[in-house]
């Protein structure tokens, strides 16, 4: 079994015009960046994405918006040091946003993964974001019913990877990628570092291979926050 | 003559004397975040924060930043001893699991039955809610710091709230920059103010009936 891939174009080839994709980080913590850029350069238009954010600056997910791919963003916090690409689409009616609890949203995306098509959740009980839900009483509380989300497609940035899809990741990178591996009918991995299996020790793994389906060594990923700073743009090769 | 209120920083300490040694705490993105800096000496609470670390510590010098290690607020944290790090869905089941014993976020509005309203102001420009709606439950004790009035001078302690609800029925303190107050069965229990001040004058100030069981402490805090 290897699961590697020879490029980050190979690894994004499979997503076409109205995939839904999970993208992993919080802020720029965790964000393939290598990854969504190869998309751009792929240019599957009419997705409906999903991240805890909906992009920072003229790069990643910002960078897909400004591209004009992006359908709907399902995310718990639309806004950034710098917005503009998410938000002028959105004032301009182009881009529909599905605003999820940030705790819920994790859950939707763990249900996805688990098999559990709907659970309820305290958040969002009596507020704006409830309407329309199920909301039931266990034990003299109110429960909001949400449903699982699931995506044809997980991007996720890994420190460690081996061939067989074992991961780990790094500090608080991990964030929202264990769960998108879980909920993606195909999920692909930038690595830092791809090792033989047994190269990472099986007690410390964080998401094992099973939920990984292609891998991409990208030996040195860029930070999106530094990027960010720098000033950096990104567009279609 | 200073003005007869407390700084957000007083505000913050005088939250800090709450959270125990060994407390599990988050601290809201913004104005909570000062909390921190005023931990009693001696007591070492464990700081959590949304996006997967228990245990984080202040920013870094300028040019040490990791930027796989931030908080909620994306800003570049420490790690002290003990540290551990952890995925969204875990991180939330400490929130709503009930395992933290203290959340403290800002507010727009507090009403007197509990609600919090601190995400959106009305419905114009892009909503963003973040985990808010997650850490108003679970905790054991869901703390506010807020100005007692807002800037235009209206209460923001009041009957029912009039912005877009954060969470029903959920705060259980609010430290505000003339007093302590409680929550306690629908109604605002006046605990401390400032000494300063009168009862009338603090009423007037608040939108709802403030309650007094027993004695009102005096709100008193250090310069800083």
């Amino acid at each position: 079994m290897d699961k590697r891939l020879p490029g980050l174009a190979e690894a994004v080839s499979g997503i076409k015009d109205g995939a839904t994709v999970m993208i992993g980080g919080f802020g720029g913590s965790g964000n393939p960046i290598e990854l969504v850029h190869a998309l751009i350069d792929a240019g599957p238009k009419d997705l409906t994405v999903i991240n805890n954010n909906a992009g920072n600056g003229k790069i990643g997910i910002a960078a897909m918006i400004d591209a004009g791919m992006v359908k709907k963003m399902i995310c718990s916090f639309p806004k950034s040091s710098d917005p503009r690409a998410f938000t002028d689409r959105y004032m301009a009616g182009e881009i529909e946003l599905e605003l999820v609890p940030q705790g819920t949203l994790a859950e939707r995306i763990r249900a996805g993964g688990a098999g559990i098509p709907a659970f309820y959740t305290p958040a969002s009980y009596g507020t704006e974001l409830a309407e329309g839900k199920p909301v039931a009483e266990f034990d003299g509380k109110h429960y909001v019913q949400e449903r699982w989300l699931k995506a044809d497609f997980a991007l996720v940035k890994a420190e460690l990877a081996d061939t067989h899809g074992n991961l780990t990741y790094r500090m608080a990178g991990r964030n929202f990628s264990p769960l998108m591996a879980m909920a993606a009918e195909t999920t692909i991995v930038q690595a830092t570092k791809v090792l033989e299996p047994g190269g990472i020790d099986p007690e410390q793994v964080h998401t094992p291979g099973i939920f990984v389906n292609h891998i991409v060594e990208v030996a040195e990923p860029q930070q999106e926050e530094a990027l960010i700073r720098a000033g950096a743009v990104y567009e279609r090769a | 003559m200073s003005e007869l209120k407390l700084s957000n920083a007083q505000i913050a300490w005088r939250a800090a004397q709450d959270i125990e040694d060994g407390a599990y705490v988050n601290l809201g993105i913004g104005f909570p975040e000062m909390v921190a800096q005023y931990t009693v000496e001696g007591r070492t609470p464990v700081f959590h924060t949304e996006n997967g670390i228990l245990n984080f510590g202040p920013a870094p010098a300028p040019g040490d930043e990791d930027w796989d290690l931030i908080n909620a607020g994306k800003k570049a944290v420490t790690l002290k001893p003990g540290a551990s790090f952890f995925h969204q869905a875990d991180s939330f089941g400490i929130v709503r699991g009930g395992h933290l014993d203290v959340a403290i976020l800002g507010a727009l509005q507090v009403a007197q039955n509990g609600d919090l309203a601190n995400w959106r102001v009305g419905n114009k420009g892009v909503p963003a809610v973040g985990g808010a709606m997650d850490l108003v439950h679970g905790a054991k004790r869901v703390a506010v710091l807020t100005d007692h009035v807002a800037k235009n001078g209206a209460p923001k302690l009041v009957e029912e709230c009039s912005f877009p609800l954060t969470g029903v029925g959920c705060v259980t303190r609010v430290y505000t920059s003339l007093a302590v107050v409680d929550i306690e069965d629908g109604r605002f229990v006046l605990r401390e103010k400032l000494a300063g001040m009168s009862m009338e004058e603090l009423q007037s100030l608040t939108g709802a009936p403030l309650h007094v069981e027993g004695s009102v402490g005096e709100l008193s805090v250090p310069e800083l």
